[in-house]
Parts: structure tokens; C-alpha cells; sequence
């Protein structure tokens, strides 16, 4: 069984120590708080959240760029930690979200490209050459662009050149970080296509963290909501967006503006702002904004409540035993 | 009499160093709009279309070396393109104003948020001090923040985004402008506060009477808030129309290319392909002519490589020589549910 | 946020870097072109010195001594520049103290450069602990008044041209180290460099084969600036008698010799001034045309 997650997260946390100057103590952020995901082989897992929930921390730690404070992450059943960084790159690549600077200016397409051949040793000179030629032609770029240079090329064909140096190792794994957000419209279309088509020709499997939920909806199997370092709520795409069961869910659909001229403006109904990371609200970290929020919500933080699709964390789903045990605590 | 009357702008860049025909860039080529009093008009395009480079020729804020030339420009019956500097200056920010795209960059973090706020008005208009502190108080719960007079003494790098948005639309409104400019200006906020400062400049809109021009390359945000949209490609106008029939009726090959990229939650069915438009813009350097869009276009013939005249009808404009109703009327379906 | 003039590429444009497009676009630079030029003109004179001198710069004729130029009163064609105090041809000496100059200059800036170079990657690149005590050392150095040292070091070691060298190698690493620092700390968090570190590629190989491409056109400009500099401070090391040694034909050291007939005989002292005013020159004016070309661009 254990091969059919191909990336296992175990309650991974990752903190940072903030300076904050001469006169008071370091503060503690807790980027990740206590993240536990199952990625199955050949699915698309959405990642939802806003900026500040972690996802980019969440996507550094995926990688090995950052070691996590405590958790595990497992990838093909192997520990990330105990694996050599260069071993485990063959399974699991990313695909960043600026394209203008997920590239070295200074190098040609081909030595981009080409790059993790030869830091892996993969084949000779020549057989290098062919291999970044056919990858080139898969992901959809002319022969003519090869020897050329990053500021050459659009956006588009940059985070092409970006999703044909990840696979050129054939991982199993694509990290994809907001793949889309820095891209026009008619762009972001032809690159989630690509995106979709490779995870069928090469039997990927996709984590794709986005904040834009049309995206999600469009290429996921499953969602995974995050906020403030945890996950809120995991289910799969049709049960997520047929009735979302976290408030915050809630109101992240309700934002989503498609272009209907019958419809105005969505009224979200979330109080505040944004609360500070290095100081989160207790209880649940989404009460000061909730419009659902109760007794319970200030003070406890949910479980993790089974249902439909997959789990919440939201006191509104707790069975009455769970809020009667709540209401005695 | 239209509040803003926008006849051939032109927007050229020089290249090279010298300024031959073949170094130019036509940026922004031969646009004419109109706004109304009290409209919201949308000026929809990607990257490159010349959007932004409009509003700053709008505002006479162009890069030095950016030519900008107009058949006619006038706010309110004020020329706009004969002005000098001086009264440029007099203008802005008071019958005209701006909110760009970065609230973070926006607001001198040099100074607090009341005396930014306070230095527009005592720029245009004869108030002492303590009536422009007091306005801008005022301005700040217009626009949602509480505590106003605590937010006044606060400094930029104190606020989130969101907050800093909204107090770059209250600088906005001190003078109370007739036209304000904006540069999407929800494009860096976060999904679930963009919805807030939407409602926010709608309702200050209608309530103020004011005309927007709101630029952005996002279609479901024009869906949801325009009166009328210009879809821009390649440095024109392509077609424009009131929201509603521009959506259920697009006219322009490149509009209905657009709309048929737009994942839709319920409409379009999830791991499908979307809709694309092959190619890239092309280069606006040297002199153009005929439909910038034809190498991408489906339907592209040997007429379109000549000047395309604007079709117009019940005040849909189209610049295609296809520019007809489409056989039925794109609505937006539920999608069945398995 | 894109600039407004940003085109929209298409991929018909040459290479940002083709030769002919940066040697075009470098001369139209008028501070550029002219520093070249000098440059050159002192660069063909250095290499092509055993060709071009009349004599040879050792050879000595104490009836010949001290013949000003030939254009002045009591000069002769035969000494274009007149003669030192020993009689030994002034234009032959230019032109193999030339030689001096720039090799000291170039080797100088070589070494400084290798020094701060390697210094400003790894304070730039690891940050925390490193970077904090690289600058403690930057900063240790930015505090010594640099000829002094120099100064007091060669005159400890006993002056001679190697001794120079490696002088000023390691005094001069200040500038590339903190200019070094600075870029990496930008570049370091750029997406090509988490991709390159999640690709499993070593340290070694990002700081080299990664980051420090990007870097070339700034160290170009430094490297300029720190030649200037070092020629500058050879000529005073020689010319305090710490530097070079006579009888080896250095600009500083000529002026040394010439200065106890500076009011009879200026052209002693002020050939070599001058010629040492044109070098820096020439490199100050081709380091800020480089600066100017290459700084804005942000690439090449």
C-alpha cells in the first residue's frame, strides 16, 4: 500500500526565529503549525490558501531547500531527511511562480534544461543533447528558441522552459507554485493544458498550490484549504465546491469572480484582516473573522471532523458529544 | 456633454537612439473613448495591450522619452494636451486622480498616513491645516477604517495591504475628483479582500457620482462591476460595449478567445482543455497595419492585413471585419451535476 | 510589476550579446570611446615596447645626461624625450614602465579580485555567522588607512615588484567584497536558485556555475576601478623607495628620481605624471562607460 502515496507529510512544523531588535525577545513564527497531507500516485492535490498561510514555506520544505522543525515528510515511502537532497531531487522538481525569475538570465535554454543531466551524470554529451531537444518539443517550444536566452522569451514560453527542466529527470512528483498567477489569461490557459496533458503522458503526480480557486477547480482531484500553517479542511474537488464545509472556504468560493454581468459584487462577509502570524488568535485561528463564530470557536482548537469527501476543522461540524465535551472543559 | 473625450491617442516610445520610423514603438495606437459622468467604464487587456501606458498618458505622466499625441483630450471641456506642467500639476489630484496598482510602493513611508492625506487637499484648495486633518478623517470612514484619528498618526509600513488600498482611495477622494484612474488596483491584494475594495470604490462611485476608469486584465472582476468595457489588444481599442452585451455577446475573435480561456467553477468541466489562443502579441515596433490579431485569429483573411474600420452597433463597437451577433448568444449554463 | 515599456517579446529578437550589438552600442558612449582609446594607445605602447623603444631603458651615457625633450631648447631628435640623470633614454623608460604599470595593475586587481570575490559569495550566499564575520573583516580593513599599511609592510618585506603584487592583492578585495555581497544577497532569492538547489546540485557548483555569471558585469566595473587604484598606489610605493626598485624603469619611480631637478628640469617629473594621469584616466573613463552600459540594463 505504501506505494501508492507518493508524498506523505507527517505533522511537519517549521518555525522561524524573528529578531526583533535590541529590546525584545525573538519571536516565534510558526510557518507551518502542524501539517499532515497524503498525496496519492497520479492524482492532482490542490493547495488553496491566501499569502501568509504558508504555502511557499510548505513548498520549501517539500523540497528539502528548507529542513522542517519537526515532522516528517516522506517521499515513495522514503524519509526526505534521511535521503541524500541529490537523490531526492530525481523524484520530486518544482515548478515556480515567477517566470522571470525562475530562470538564470545568463544561460541559454539548453543549458538550462540540461542542467540536471549533468549534475545527476546522465548519459553522454551528445545523448544529453537529444534528450533536451525531445523535452523541449514536448512541452511545446520551437527548435529556433534553444540556444537562446531567458529575456528573449515570453512568459509563457519561460514556464515552459521551467516545466521542461523539471521533468527532463521524469520525477514522480511536481511541485507546482502558483504555475499560472504571473501569466496572462490566454497564457495561463495553453500552460494548465500542457500541465494536464503531461500528468497523463508521464503518470505525474501534481501538488499544485494555488490561490485561485478556479485554477484549483479546473485541474485537482483533491483540496486541501490552508490557513495561518494548518490544514482547515481536505476533501475532493466535487464535495469542496459543492458545499464547502469551513467558513473560510466558504468565503474563498464566494470570491471567486466569474465573468457573469448578472452577478455584482460577492459580499464575502469576513471581519478584519489578516491576523499576525507571530501572534495567532487561540482557539480556532480563524474566529476573529468568522461569521459563524461561537462559544467554542475562542477558546478550543477543532478536531478533525470526518465529512463528506474528507475532513474540516470547524466546531460547526463537531458531533454533539464533542461539543458537550467542549462546553464541560 | 461626455465628462472625458479621448479622440486618436497615440503613444509612441523610441527604441533605439535615434528616433527613425523603424526604432518606434507604437505602444498605444489611435484610441477614442468616451467616459460618462458617473460611469464605470473597464479597460480590459493582457500584458503589453498598452493599458497602463493610457492612464499615465491620461494623466501626462509618461516616461520622458514616451511621445504622446491625441486629435483631442479634454476633462470637462479643459484641453488636456496643451497644458503646461504647472497646470497639469493643478489638475491632478484634483479633478482628476490616480490609484496605481502596489499598495506597498504607493505611500512614502517617510510620512505619516494624515499628513499624506492632508497634503492633497492643502496642495488644491485654501484649508488650513486642521480642516484638511479633520477631511481626511473623514475620508478614512468613508472608505472603512475605524479609528481614524489613531490611523491618521500611524506610518504606511503599520498597515497591511488592504488597509494601505483603502487609504490610497481615500487620497483619492479628498479633492473629490470627477475622474478617477485606476491601475488594478486589487490585482496585489489578497482573493478574499479584493471583493471588499470592489464593493468599496463601487458604492463611493455611485454615491459620489464620480467616473472610473478601472484597468485590469481580470474578466470576471470587469463582469462584475463595469458599466461599459474596452477591450484593448496590441495598442487599440478592439471592441467595446456595456458589460452585459459584451459578455453575452462578444463580438471580437480575441474577446471570445479570452472568454474561452477563463477556467469557470460549474461551467467549464474540470481536466478538460480550455480554450486558447495561439501565438504571441506581436511586435508593435515600425509601422503597423491592418488587424493586430490576425496572425492568431481563426478566421483570419487577406483583408484583414488593411486598416479595420470600427463596427458599430446600439453602441457595440467591434474592429473586425467578422464583427456580426454570434449565432447564439454565449449565456452561462449551470453544468450538470453527475 | 511589469514596466510600461516592457514589449511584449516575441522570439525574433538576436541575443542580448552578440559582439558587433555591444561594441556598437559601447562606442557611441562618448567617455567610453575615449578611454579606450587612450587605454589602447598605452596598452600597444607597453606590448609593443622592445619594438618601439629607441634604446634600451638601461643603458646608461652619463655624457648624455639630462637632455630635455626635443622640442625644447638643447634637445635633441635623436632623445625624443630627453634623457634622466643617467643618461638613459626617457621614451625607452615610459615605454617599459608602461609594462610595470599595467602588469602591476592588472595582477593586482587579479588577486584583490579573487580575494573579495570568494569572501563576498560566501558572506552573501550563507549569511548568519559567515556574512557576520566576513564583514567584520571588511569592515577591519574599510578602518586602515591603505598606505600606510602598504607602506609599512613593504618596507618591511624589502620592496620589489612581487612584493607589490601581492601588497596590494590583499589590501584592495575590499570593494569587490562588498559589491560581490550585496548582488548575492539579491540573486540568492531568486527561483532559479532554489531550482538549481532542489535539482541537487552542490554549493560549490551554484556559487560558481550559478550565481557568478550574473555578477560578471559588476566585477568588470570594479575590477577597472581597483586597477586604477593599485597602479595609483605602486606609483607612490616606488616613488617612497618601498615599491619597485631601481634600475627597473617604474612611472613612480622616475618621478622619484626626477624629483631634485624639479624646478630645473620639470619634464623629468612631469613626463611620467603625466603619463600615469592618462592611464587612470583612460581606466576611470572606460569603468564608468562600463557602469553606465551595463548598470541600467541590469544584464548585459
Amino acid at each position: 500500500m505504501k506505494k501508492d502515496i507518493a508524498l506523505e507529510l507527517c505533522d511537519i512544523r517549521r518555525e522561524f526565529r524573528i529578531n526583533q531588535g535590541f529590546f525584545k525577545p525573538a519571536a516565534t513564527l510558526k510557518a507551518v503549525d502542524g501539517v499532515s497531507l497524503r498525496l496519492m500516485r497520479g492524482e492532482t492535490l490542490g493547495l488553496v490558501g491566501e499569502s501568509g498561510c504558508g504555502k511557499s514555506t510548505l513548498a520549501k520544505l517539500l523540497l528539502g531547500l528548507l529542513p522542517p522543525t519537526s515532522g516528517d515528510v516522506l517521499v515513495n515511502g522514503k524519509h526526505l531527511a534521511a535521503t541524500d537532497r541529490k537523490e531526492m531531487s530525481r523524484h520530486i522538481q518544482p515548478i515556480f511562480q515567477d517566470p522571470y525569475s525562475s530562470l538564470n538570465p545568463r544561460k541559454t535554454l539548453r543549458e538550462i534544461v540540461t542542467l540536471p543531466l549533468i549534475v545527476h551524470g546522465i548519459g553522454s554529451t551528445a545523448e544529453r543533447r537529444k534528450k533536451t531537444e525531445a523535452m523541449l518539443d514536448v512541452v511545446g517550444l520551437p527548435k529556433r528558441v534553444i540556444d537562446s536566452y531567458p529575456s528573449q522569451l515570453s512568459g509563457g514560453q519561460r514556464q515552459r522552459v521551467a516545466i521542461a527542466r523539471a521533468l527532463i529527470m521524469r520525477p514522480d512528483v511536481l511541485i507546482c507554485d502558483e504555475p499560472t498567477s504571473a501569466l496572462d489569461v490566454s497564457v495561463q490557459a495553453q500552460i494548465l493544458n500542457l500541465l494536464q496533458d503531461l500528468k497523463h503522458e508521464f503518470g505525474l503526480t501534481y501538488l499544485l498550490i494555488s490561490h485561485n480557486l478556479a485554477v484549483i477547480e479546473h485541474l485537482a482531484d483533491r483540496v486541501a484549504v490552508m490557513y495561518l500553517g494548518r490544514i482547515v479542511e481536505e476533501r475532493t474537488r466535487e464535495s469542496l465546491f459543492a458545499e464547502p464545509g469551513h467558513p473560510y472556504t466558504r468565503a474563498l468560493l464566494d470570491s471567486v469572480l466569474t465573468p457573469d454581468p448578472r452577478l455584482g459584487i460577492p459580499e464575502i462577509g469576513l471581519h478584519g484582516t489578516f491576523p499576525n502570524p507571530m501572534s495567532p488568535p487561540s482557539g480556532c485561528a480563524f474566529h476573529p473573522r468568522c461569521p459563524s463564530c461561537f462559544a467554542p470557536c475562542k477558546t478550543a482548537y477543532p478536531a478533525n471532523d470526518s465529512i463528506i469527501g474528507g475532513n474540516v476543522r470547524c466546531h460547526l461540524h463537531d458531533t454533539p458529544a464533542q461539543t458537550l465535551e467542549l462546553v464541560h472543559s | 456633454m461626455s465628462l472625458l473625450h479621448v479622440e486618436n491617442l497615440r503613444v509612441d516610445i523610441p527604441m533605439g537612439n535615434r528616433p527613425t520610423p523603424d526604432d518606434m514603438l507604437h505602444a498605444v495606437r489611435g484610441l477614442t473613448f468616451e467616459v460618462e459622468r458617473g460611469e464605470m467604464l473597464c479597460i480590459v487587456g493582457e500584458s503589453g495591450c498598452g493599458k497602463s501606458l493610457t492612464s499615465l498618458a491620461l494623466m501626462d505622466l509618461l516616461p520622458r522619452n514616451a511621445k504622446r499625441s491625441a486629435s483631442r483630450l479634454t476633462l470637462d471641456g479643459i484641453d488636456m494636451i496643451g497644458q503646461s506642467e504647472r497646470h497639469m500639476c493643478d489638475l491632478r489630484g484634483n479633478r482628476l486622480a490616480m490609484i496605481f496598482q502596489e499598495p506597498m510602493t504607493s505611500l512614502n513611508p517617510a510620512y505619516s498616513i494624515g499628513d499624506q492625506l492632508s497634503e492633497v487637499l492643502t496642495r488644491h484648495h485654501k484649508v488650513s491645516r486642521k480642516d484638511a486633518i479633520a477631511r481626511a478623517a473623514q475620508m478614512l470612514e468613508k472608505v472603512g477604517i475605524s479609528n481614524a484619528t489613531e490611523r491618521l498618526r500611524q506610518y504606511p509600513h503599520q498597515l497591511s495591504g488592504g488597509l494601505r488600498q483603502r487609504v490610497i482611495i481615500a487620497m483619492a477622494l479628498m479633492c473629490e475628483p470627477d475622474l478617477i484612474i485606476a491601475d488594478e488596483p486589487t490585482t496585489a491584494l489578497d482573493v478574499t479582500i479584493q471583493a471588499q475594495i470592489l464593493r468599496l470604490i463601487r458604492d463611493i462611485q455611485k454615491e459620489l457620482g464620480l467616473a472610473v476608469i478601472f484597468i485590469t486584465h481580470d474578466l470576471g472582476l470587469v463582469a462584475r462591476i463595469a458599466d461599459r468595457v474596452a477591450v484593448m489588444y496590441a495598442g487599440e481599442i478592439v471592441e467595446t460595449a456595456p458589460a452585459r452585451q459584451l459578455f453575452e455577446n462578444p463580438q471580437h475573435p480575441y474577446t471570445r478567445g479570452l472568454l474561452a480561456s477563463i477556467p469557470i467553477p460549474g461551467r467549464t468541466r474540470p481536466g478538460e482543455a480550455l480554450g486558447s489562443i495561439p501565438g504571441l502579441v506581436p511586435s508593435l515596433v515600425g509601422e503597423q497595419q491592418g488587424c493586430a490579431f490576425r496572425n492568431r485569429c481563426a478566421q483570419a483573411i487577406a483583408a484583414c492585413a488593411q486598416d479595420i474600420p470600427e463596427v458599430e452597433q446600439d453602441g457595440h463597437m467591434a474592429r473586425c471585419l467578422f464583427a456580426t451577433p454570434a449565432p447564439e448568444p454565449i449565456r452561462l449554463r449551470e453544468r450538470a451535476r453527475s | 510589476m511589469s514596466t510600461p515599456t516592457t514589449l511584449a517579446i516575441n522570439d525574433y529578437l538576436p541575443p542580448p550579446s552578440s559582439l558587433s550589438r555591444v561594441l556598437g552600442k559601447s562606442l557611441r558612449h562618448r567617455g567610453f570611446a575615449i578611454g579606450a582609446a587612450l587605454l589602447l594607445i598605452i596598452f600597444a605602447g607597453a606590448l609593443f615596447a622592445p619594438w618601439l623603444a629607441p634604446y634600451d631603458p638601461y643603458a646608461q651615457d652619463v655624457v648624455l645626461r639630462m637632455k630635455p625633450p626635443a622640442w625644447m631648447a638643447n634637445g635633441t631628435w635623436e632623445y625624443v624625450l630627453g634623457t634622466d640623470k643617467l643618461g638613459r633614454d626617457y621614451l625607452s623608460r615610459l615605454l617599459y614602465g608602461a609594462r610595470i604599470s599595467l602588469f602591476i595593475g592588472i595582477a593586482a586587481a587579479l588577486l584583490s579580485g579573487f580575494i573579495g570575490t570568494v569572501m563576498g559569495l560566501l558572506a552573501g550566499y550563507y549569511g548568519g555567522k559567515v556574512d557576520a564575520f566576513i564583514s567584520y573583516l571588511i569592515t577591519t580593513r574599510l578602518a586602515m588607512p591603505v598606505v600606510m599599511v602598504a607602506l609599512a609592510s613593504a618596507s618591511l618585506m624589502g620592496g620589489s615588484l612581487k612584493v607589490v603584487i601581492v601588497l596590494l592583492g590583499c589590501l584592495l578585495w575590499d570593494r569587490f567584497a562588498v559589491v560581490v555581497r550585496a548582488s548575492v544577497q539579491q540573486i540568492r532569492d531568486a527561483e532559479y536558485i532554489a531550482s538549481a538547489q532542489a535539482l541537487g546540485c552542490s554549493t560549490l557548483r551554484i556559487l560558481v556555475s550559478e550565481i557568478l555569471p550574473n555578477l560578471v558585469g559588476a566585477l568588470i566595473v570594479v575590477a577597472t576601478l581597483e586597477m586604477a587604484h593599485a597602479i595609483l598606489l605602486e606609483s607612490a610605493l616606488s616613488f617612497l623607495g618601498v615599491g619597485v626598485q631601481p634600475p627597473t624603469p617604474s612611472w613612480g619611480l622616475m618621478i622619484a628620481e626626477g624629483k631634485p631637478y624639479m624646478f630645473f628640469s620639470p619634464w623629468v617629473i612631469a613626463i611620467p605624471g603625466v603619463a600615469l594621469m592618462i592611464l587612470v584616466l583612460g581606466i576611470n573613463l572606460v569603468g564608468d562607460g562600463l557602469r553606465d552600459l551595463i548598470l541600467p540594463d541590469g544584464r548585459n
